[in-house]
């Protein structure tokens, strides 16, 4: 008979079916074309004739194969021929692992479900906080060609002396417009400073956040109009008065709903009218990162709007910060190089005249440098940037423990699948095909938690940034997902992946086959090395958890010290009122007069116990400093202390107790000799033993002007007076009515029990009745005390909730090996119990295995906790890295958690009904 | 020979209701076929076999190979209950379809 089935596989080969399958088509049609011919013999035809008629059937016009081709194009759906070759590709293979993987996954849903959820919040809280570095450090600027961009500044100055204004005093005016017209490295340079204005023209303050801008900062940075024009190199000369101002985006949608007729408008800056010339585009914030501005004036209206203190032609006002565009070809080192051949001029020209011969030397012997300024530059990096490397660490320690806990499920669940896989293997199917499918389920279990957490971080990174936002003002970043962010989790997961994935897959994998398939319900003996790993597992999970816990400790008591810390005045129940009345073009002689007038109404207030003036709010981070120095004491001293200017009761109203001597009254005036109030550490640092009442210390004013001799009237408890983290520095009090130099502004401070609102509004009322163009700005110092402390209690909160997430994932990594240990030994257990070991007996024996592993992680965990602490130590407060209270109560607290777990495990083993764990086998 | 459009329609309820009663090969639903309409209907390998692959795709009829004794082994196809219910319905529209034609057109029944 002839072979028909060549002519079928002809015929069938365009379709390139599965081989299996067309085997199967080809038997089958092979079998039909057979039975046909053998009809047509019996009947009598010729050999040759059948064969042609039968041959026949398949000629016509090829209907076979299109008819086949319509119906497999479905792929066929057949089972992984076990071992079989890689047939069809990686991708097909793929597609198959996946489904299967589902499959897998749909039939445990509780495994799935804790999977999935501990990776989306370990991955999420991960991102979330990669999210915030990226924008705060990582991100470049919305310019153009961010990455030619340098900041100067010099590379060997230790301080000066002067007045200090803005975010980033690092220039003078005359300074900058000598690096300007003798730089030779840059093909634009500009200059800046962050301020800002007073929109009101009277009566409660509307503060917009504002920028002095040199002419061609627009220009070099590449920033085009979103409507109107930009400042530009015209508008910026000197006594140009204010030619106009620049809006950002956000401000004018929020105030003029981006209308068109905003462009030529009228704006109040600090009482000065100006007219809105354009609109800088959406997404630029200005060149600090967190800080965002509403209005741009040119640097040379400074003059204009700050008046009488106006800083633009202080030899030694301090303002501005530059920035500068390389020239095609030039590197920032070699741009430093140049900068620096042209320092010596440059501040020999510049040198403040007040500066005596110490001072002099340094500011002469400054060298400028240029630094890499793509990422723009930011206080709120400085400040937040080391607690986020810090936070993103622990989040990624969390996750870790997370890891370790659900490669204990995959362990387990490959236990559970040890039959089926030892069939596999045994009928052929290769081990790299087998991991493949194992590692396909981890892979997708990362996969969707990571875009699970991917989602969850975009609002845990809003809830971040708002525990940053301080009354203060809102901190403006670009939270938005870019690559970085994505590459970030995307890492995370693979890596996650392949640690909880691939070693279970692998362990799994390698059992020999005979092995597994005798083994009973309690694994293979192959176990044991599983089991090793575990162990290990779990022991690192303690370890890691008690780092996490010490650090929590350290920072929750650093916070709770700070917040608890004697500032020496009272917190609560103080308003302060900032008063600005420059319109009021009162005479310098009037005005402390005036200002002492104003705290009097004040204090005049029903509901207002005590109320003072005085020039810097405490712990407000302002500061006045001065050189001092005084041989009172018989030898001569010398130290740096600051100052405040006081008027009377000021110590009464913020409940420092004035220890000896007296308070500053209003017969300490102008013409009666200059006095001070001084506090503890000044009289300890200055005086050293000897009564400070009566002697006299003085004060450096400067080559320019004679010293200013004070006379001791009084002494007071120390007080905090930037910052509550500060050391406690000398501080002397002046009077109010001695101010040799009053200006325009005045802050007071005054307590009293009403509600706020009802209090601001009657001392608003009160200072309209003297003039209603005074401007006045309210803040509640508590509150604005507690601002300061937000690094400190983010670090607190998310540590703290950190370290309990990983104690409680520890605890339930432990149990959960416990009980898998404790019912290995079920046999054994019952042959105990059978001989007569008593409950007790079991108890310790489950009990000890959890101890063992428990004090190597303890102590793996107390040496890394040593370690890792140093790192933290400059965050810390009022606590040392090595408190032993807070390693001892770490210890105690994962001890008494973790034995807890292990507990109801063995608690379980010693019930054994010991027949029922024999007669199982 | 038959009408091809008349045929198509018609092959699936042919084919389902030969294998109603016992399960068949493909060679012997042919031979019935062909026997039973005297040689007026002849269905080649190139239509017969995509026609069941496709019946068995809907899950209509049911494929297997069988070994008998003695014999190579052979595919049986079987009717599924799911074929049974479509057997049923195609069997009325079809009487339907026939009872009008007849009245439309004045054939009596042969």
């Amino acid at each position: 008979m002839p072979d028909f089935r060549d002519e079928i596989r002809r015929k069938l080969a365009p379709l390139r079916l599965e081989a299996t399958r067309e085997a199967a088509i080809v038997e089958e049609l092979g079998q039909h074309l057979d039975d046909r011919y053998a009809e047509l013999k019996t009947r009598g035809t010729p050999e040759q004739q059948a064969s042609a008629a039968v041959l026949a059937e398949l000629e016509e016009r090829d209907l076979l194969a299109t008819r086949l081709r319509k119906l497999e194009r479905q792929p066929r759906f057949d089972p992984v021929p076990a071992g079989g070759p890689w047939h069809g590709g990686l991708l097909q293979h793929l597609g198959q692992d996946l489904r299967y993987a589902l499959r897998s996954l749909r039939r445990s849903p509780g495994f799935a479900a804790v999977a999935i959820l501990s990776l989306a919040l370990g991955i999420g809280a991960n991102t979330a906080i990669f999210q915030l570095l990226n924008a705060v450090r990582l991100r470049s600027l919305p310019v153009r060609n961010p990455e030619e961009l340098v900041y100067l500044k010099p590379s060997n100055s230790h301080g000066r002396s002067g007045n200090f204004r803005g975010n980033f005093p690092i220039f003078t005016n005359l300074i900058w417009e000598q690096i300007r017209d003798h730089q030779q490295a840059f093909s634009g340079i500009a200059a800046w400073n962050s301020t800002s204005f007073n929109l009101a023209t009277g009566g409660r303050s509307r503060i917009a956040k504002g920028m002095y801008v040199s002419g061609d900062f627009f220009n070099a940075l590449g920033i085009l109009p979103a409507a109107g024009r930009l400042i530009s190199v015209a508008d910026d000369t000197k006594g140009c008065g204010l030619p106009g101002a620049v809006i950002s985006f956000p401000f004018w949608q929020r105030e003029y709903g981006g209308n068109a007729s905003a462009i030529g408008s009228k704006l109040t800056l600090d009482g000065h009218p100006a007219e809105i010339i354009g609109v800088t585009p959406p997404g630029f914030f200005g060149l600090e990162v967190g800080m965002s501005f509403d209005v741009a004036a040119p640097i040379c209206s400074e003059a204009l709007i700050d008046g009488e203190w106006k800083n633009i032609d202080r030899r030694d006002g301090w303002w501005l910060a530059i920035i500068a565009r390389l020239k095609p070809g030039w590197t920032a080192e070699k741009a430093t190089a140049q900068l620096e051949s042209i320092s010596p001029g440059i501040f020999q020209a510049t040198l403040p005249e007040r500066y005596k011969e110490k001072e002099a030397k340094e500011f002469l012997g400054w060298k400028l440098a240029a630094y890499p300024a793509s990422a723009g530059l930011s206080n709120l990096r400085e400040e937040y940037e080391q607690p986020l490397w810090m936070l993103l660490a622990i989040a990624g320690t969390v996750l870790l423990i997370a890891c370790a806990n659900l490669a204990n499920l995959m362990f387990a669940r490959a236990n559970a699948r040890e039959r089926e896989i030892a069939v596999r293997l045994a009928l052929g199917a290769s081990r790299s095909r087998l991991l493949q499918q194992l590692m396909m389920e981890s892979l997708l279990v990362a996969a969707v938690g990571a875009l699970a957490g991917v989602a969850l971080a975009q609002i845990l990174t809003r809830v971040l940034v708002s525990f940053l936002t301080t009354s203060g003002g809102k901190i403006s970043l670009d939270l938005a997902v870019d690559w970085r962010v994505l590459g970030f989790s995307g890492l995370v997961a693979v890596i996650t992946c392949l640690f909880f994935g691939l070693t279970p897959a692998m362990k799994a994998t390698a059992t020999p086959p005979i092995v597994a398939m005798k083994a009973g319900v309690r694994g293979a003996i192959g176990g044991r090395e599983r089991l090793g790993i575990r162990r290990v597992l779990v022991v690192a999970q303690v370890a890691l958890s008690m780092v996490l816990l010490v650090a929590a400790f350290l920072f929750v008591r650093s916070f709770q010290k700070l917040v608890t810390v004697d500032a020496g005045f009272r917190q609560t129940g103080i308003l302060v009122a900032d008063l600005d009345f420059t319109q009021l073009k009162m005479p310098v002689e009037m005005r402390n007069t005036f200002k002492q007038q104003l705290a009097d109404r004040v204090q005049a207030l029903p509901g207002v116990e005590s109320a003072a003036a005085v020039n810097i709010v405490p712990v407000s981070g302002n500061g006045w400093n001065d050189s001092v120095h005084t041989n009172a004491s018989g030898e001569e001293l010398q130290e740096v202390a600051w100052f405040n200017r006081v008027s009377p009761g000021f110590f009464k109203t913020m409940g420092t107790p004035i220890l000896r001597g007296r308070d500053v009254s209003n017969s300490d005036t102008l013409s009666s000799p200059a006095v001070a109030v001084v506090n503890e550490t000044f009289v300890r640092k200055l005086f050293k033993d000897k009564d400070p009442l009566g002697q006299t210390f003085k004060v450096d004013e400067g080559a320019t002007k004679p010293e200013s001799v004070y006379q001791v009237v009084g002494v007071v408890k120390d007080t905090k007076y930037r910052t509550l983290r500060d050391e406690l520095t000398p501080i002397a009090f002046v009077p109010r009515g001695q101010d040799k130099q009053p200006d325009t502004y005045c802050s007071i401070v005054m307590r009293s029990d009403l509600p706020l609102d009802s209090l601001t509004t009657a001392v608003e009322h009160a200072l309209a009745e003297i003039n209603p163009s005074i401007l006045i700005r309210f803040t509640v110092l508590k509150t604005q005390i507690r601002d300061t402390l937000v690094r400190e209690r983010l670090m607190a909160s998310l540590s703290g909730f950190f370290g309990v997430l990983a104690a409680v994932l520890t605890t339930i990594g432990l149990y959960g090996l416990i009980s898998y240990m404790a019912l290995r030994r079920r046999n054994e257990i019952g042959i105990r119990m059978a001989l007569g070991a008593d409950r007790m007996r079991v108890l310790t024996l489950v009990m000890r295995e959890a101890i063992e592993l428990l004090g190597i992680g303890l102590v793996a965990g107390a040496a890394l906790s040593w370690w890792a602490s140093r790192t933290a130590r400059s965050m810390l407060f009022g606590v040392k890295n090595t408190d032993p209270t807070i390693f001892g109560a770490a210890v105690a607290l994962l001890a008494i958690v973790a034995l807890t777990a292990s507990f109801v495990p063995a608690q379980r083993a010693s019930h054994l009904d010991p027949l029922e764990a024999l007669r199982e086998e | 020979m038959l009408d091809r459009e008349l045929k198509k329609g018609s092959a699936e309820l042919m084919i389902l209701s030969l294998v109603e009663d016992r399960a068949r090969h493909g060679y012997e639903i042919s031979k019935l076929i062909e026997t039973r309409s005297r040689g007026t209907l002849r269905f080649n390998v190139a239509s017969l076999y995509p026609l069941l692959y496709r019946l068995e795709d809907r899950g209509w009829i049911q494929g297997r190979w069988t070994e008998k004794s003695g014999q190579r082994r052979r595919r049986y196809y079987k009717l599924t209950a799911a074929g049974r219910k479509v057997l049923s319905a195609q069997r009325n529209t079809w009487q339907s379809f026939v009872a009008a034609m007849s009245r439309i057109t004045g054939l009596e029944n042969a």
